[in-house]
């Protein structure tokens, strides 16, 4: 396959950046998408120039490290895959393809295609632990959780926070992110102690960062390559509404 | 009172604010919708100039209108202040707009709620402060109890004191502000029909989402809920309600 790419080049957080242009030709439709800009910046290399800067760490669509809108979407074109997972072959011979960074104003650009994503470090920080006993160590199973509310909570849980809701979400909201955190524990005996201290403080934490505000159009649920629903967040309003208004 | 306003002033407490005022709105639709019906009786506006005599003088529905007006108000307020705080979350835009599956109305609620505002502005203009002045023609009224006919005349304002119903020789004399004629007379330039009935379309399409989506920030959508929700959000506010009231207009141009 041979492709046109425009890549959004940028030095650091505080310059300005641009799209440029490059070729990547004998790509393989097997190849990963990553794998094809592996191939691009071997050549950037040889020819001595600055290799494109792009996150990336298990590439087994587990740790939400890798990220990239192109052309338009967060994680690409395949539903319920990280970008890592996307390969060539849902291209076409001769395609442009447009890669850009998440763009939102808590996830500055480090360089190029690499943005920071610590803001969601320090929301998890804020509230999403569990308090536990330091006692004997417990029997397995010794707490009962009924199947649907292990599974829902396990759903919940499967979020790899990679920031592909942020990046999809036209107010840049990180609401999907949040409330899957918020709802792991909120249904779950473990979580019970901290349920609306957790709420309250991750929800904050989440404003200070700078995020935008839901407006309900659902497009991190689309976009979510981990399939996370956006039940969750009517489940983390019902929490933050019930931590401010009703347990005071 | 100093926890209430960091819960309000967060993201999820404006947000609930859009929700509540939204709600209140809805049920204000179908409260005005239902009075309104009275304008397609036949008997030359007797029924709804009580109905806007009654509306515009029953103390607690004087106190629910200022609690109206100011939903208006602080829905439309609060809308600004959320878009012009999301806009600072994204500064620099992507070069191609993500495709996400939202349906068009999601993304342009700010849009429909603009062309309502201004849609809210004009029809108070037109009715509601022509109204309270006290520019509206004057009518009377007899009714023969009798027969149940009715008959009608213009007045002037010397022959008028204020609103009065009463019954004399069997028969009810009523003298009322006119807002029937009013609107009939309105209606009769086919631009503010026309304007009505875009209107009426912005209602539908800001109701398509706006009425299910109040229930999701309420934190009510589940798989129990949702198919109610989405029904008479679907059905009874974006096809049903705009129908209803884009019927006005056309019924008296073509009357």
């Amino acid at each position: 396959m041979n492709l046109t790419l425009k890549v959004w080049r940028q030095k650091n957080s505080t310059s300005t950046g641009k799209f440029v242009t490059y070729k990547a030709e004998e790509i393989s439709p097997d190849m990963s998408f990553l794998e094809m800009l592996d191939v691009v910046n071997e050549g950037l290399v040889k020819k001595k120039e600055e290799p494109i800067q792009f996150d990336h760490d298990c590439r087994e669509g587990i740790c939400g490290m890798c990220s990239l809108v192109i052309n338009g979407e967060p994680h690409g074109p395949k539903r319920a895959t990280t970008t890592c997972q996307l390969h060539m072959r849902s291209f076409k011979d001769k395609d442009t393809i447009v890669i850009e960074p998440w763009r939102a104003n808590s996830f500055p650009v480090v360089k190029d295609l690499a943005v920071d994503r610590s803001a969601f470090d320090r929301i998890q920080q804020a509230g999403g632990y569990v308090s536990v006993g330091t006692g004997g160590v417990p029997d397995a199973n010794e707490i009962a959780i009924p199947k649907v509310i292990a599974d829902e909570a396990f759903n919940s849980a499967t979020c790899i926070g990679c920031g592909a809701c942020v990046a999809a979400c036209k107010n840049a909201s990180a609401m999907l992110f949040v409330s899957a955190k918020i709802s792991q524990y909120a249904m779950l005996p473990q979580g019970q102690p901290e349920r609306y201290q957790r709420a309250e403080a991750m929800v904050m934490k989440m404003d200070e960062e700078g995020f935008g505000s839901c407006t309900n159009t659902y497009a991190c649920e689309a976009q979510c390559p981990k399939e996370i629903k956006v039940t969750n967040i009517a489940r983390m309003n019902r929490e933050f509404f019930t931590a401010e208004f009703i347990k005071g | 009172m100093s926890n209430f306003s960091k819960a309000f002033s967060s993201t999820l407490g404006r947000k609930l604010i859009m929700c509540l005022t939204g709600l209140f709105l809805c049920s204000f639709l179908i409260v005005h919708l239902t009075g309104n019906f009275q304008l397609f009786k036949n008997d030359g506006g007797l029924a709804f100039n009580q109905y806007a005599h009654f509306m515009t003088h029953f103390t607690p529905i004087k106190v629910v209108s200022y609690l109206l007006y100011s939903s208006i108000l602080i829905h439309t307020i609060w809308a600004l202040i959320i878009t012009l705080k999301n806009k600072k979350a994204r500064p620099v835009a992507y070069a191609i707009t993500p495709k996400d599956g939202s349906i068009w109305s999601s993304r342009n609620m700010g849009v429909l709620g603009t062309i309502l505002f201004v849609f809210i502005v004009v029809h108070m203009a037109n009715f509601w402060y022509k109204y309270h002045q006290g520019y509206t023609p004057l009518i009377e009224y007899r009714t023969d109890l009798n027969s149940g006919a009715t008959m009608s005349r213009t007045i002037s304002e010397s022959e008028f004191t204020g609103y009065v119903s009463y019954i004399d020789n069997g028969i009810e004399i009523t003298k009322s502000e006119d807002l029937y004629l009013e609107v009939s007379n309105a209606f009769q330039q086919w631009w503010l029909v026309l304007f009505y009935v875009i209107a009426m379309a912005a209602l539908s399409f800001h109701l398509v989402h706006g009425f299910q989506s109040a229930f999701q920030t309420l934190g009510w959508n589940n798989s129990k809920y949702r198919p109610l929700i989405k029904f008479i959000g679907v059905w009874i506010f974006s096809i049903l309600i705009p129908i209803g009231f884009a019927a006005m207009p056309i019924y008296f141009f073509f009357k």
